[in-house]
């Protein structure tokens, strides 16, 4: 349906008419088709997932000092711009975990536990150096990246990053929330069927327009 | 700190008692150092905890070391502190390496200082050198199943390697 466009001066004019109760019949009408837009519920879903993520409070290292309450919750930074500022104590209501710090060979089956108990749909964000790569712990202790044992969906290099780096990659992040309804790095591994709602029924395939969207959203975040 | 002298004055007298139980003294860096004999450890450290006159009653640091291409191979080091006068000594015995799969052996010192409990088990975590008499010698930092000692010097540093720009040259 083609609605023909009129200038922002005409659209206030417009609204005041319908608040004074002057807007009748086709007016009217075309006042309701000017500010009606029609999309789908998996795209509103994904929209309202991305704009109210829970991380789950815990931190590992330094990174968890330096990072967390300096990055996000601060009112300097402050992520609540982005409607994250719900930390949640408990995985069973947290979306997002952000991984700040080395993880060490001790406490990775710790941190899986964690995730594991999370519900899905559930994100993992890799923060600094440590939890992407291993950074500068190349020793027996650390594992060389918490790639090694759990989906990791974005990373943010640093030492610690800076508090910019952390929301920009929570931008992007929701920008793969977004763009795409399932998880992006299942896309990326392969890993449909393992979903928790997808145990001991039939597997779960990407849809193609899961597929397109996941694509859309790479580029996006290429970008 | 005991100086020079004064060390040898200690070392006399626990030659007096214990004879044969101190092997040599070191004084290096105004750090006064027992070595002893491995088997009489615990005869030592007890003569310096409980002798009147001295009374190093107090267990600092208790460590290990791996010293690789020298034999015996592992040190393990008590750090003594006499509290009233500030004074220090060091303790230090050297255990061979046993060989294979087999573990050096030396007496627990928990009895004499309960503070020992938790290092001693550190130090069996890294370095795999068995306390006898330990009530619960279990690791205390890596995981329960890890295996390995991984302070030794001879343990795979792990981790990947990393290709620099320096070191890119040589997988050309």
């Amino acid at each position: 349906m083609e609605v023909e466009r009129r200038s922002l001066r005409e659209k206030q004019l417009a609204a005041r008419d319908l608040l004074r109760g002057d807007l009748e019949g086709e007016d009217l009408e075309r006042y309701v088709e000017e500010r009606v837009l029609t999309t789908n519920f998996e795209k509103v879903l994904n929209v309202a997932r991305a704009n109210s993520i829970f991380p789950l409070t815990f931190g590992l290292a330094c990174c968890a000092i330096e990072g967390i309450p300096m990055a996000a919750v601060t009112a300097r930074y402050d992520i609540a711009r982005f409607g994250a500022e719900a930390g949640r104590a408990s995985p069973r209501q947290a979306d997002l975990m952000v991984l700040s710090g080395r993880v060490s060979v001790k406490m990775a089956p710790v941190i899986r536990r964690l995730y594991d108990q999370m519900l899905e749909p559930k994100w993992v964000m890799a923060m600094g150096a440590c939890s992407s790569s291993g950074g500068m712990f190349a020793n027996y202790a650390i594992l060389q990246g918490a790639d090694k044992f759990l989906p990791v969906d974005i990373y943010v290099p640093g030492c610690p990053p800076r508090p910019e780096a952390v929301l920009y990659g929570f931008t992007k992040l929701q920008r793969q929330i977004m763009g795409n309804p399932d998880q992006g790095w299942r896309q990326r591994y392969g890993g449909y069927g393992t979903e928790e709602w997808a145990r001991g029924g039939p597997r779960s395939e990407p849809s193609p327009e899961a597929a397109r969207a996941y694509e859309e959203a790479r580029e996006l975040s290429l970008a | 700190m005991p100086d020079a002298p004064g060390l040898e004055l200690i070392r006399g007298e626990i030659e007096r008692d214990r004879p044969g139980a101190v092997l040599a003294t070191s004084y290096d860096r105004a750090q006064a150092a027992l070595l002893v004999d491995p088997a009489r450890v615990i005869e030592v450290l007890s003569w310096l905890r409980d002798q009147p006159g001295h009374r190093y009653d107090f267990l600092s640091s208790l460590h290990a070391a791996d010293y690789l291409p020298n034999e015996p191979r592992f040190g393990v080091h008590y750090e003594l502190i006499n509290r009233g006068r500030v004074e220090r000594v060091r303790v230090k015995t050297m255990l061979p390496d046993p060989g294979g799969e087999e573990l050096p052996e030396i007496d627990s010192c928990v009895e004499l200082f309960p503070t020992a409990e938790a290092q001693e088990r550190e130090v069996f975590d890294f370095f795999g050198i068995v306390f006898r008499g330990h009530p619960n010698l279990t690791r205390i930092l890596m995981p329960d199943d890890y295996v390995g000692w991984p302070q030794r010097r001879d343990f795979p540093i792990g981790g990947e390697p990393v290709t620099f720009t320096y070191t890119e040259q040589r997988y050309d």
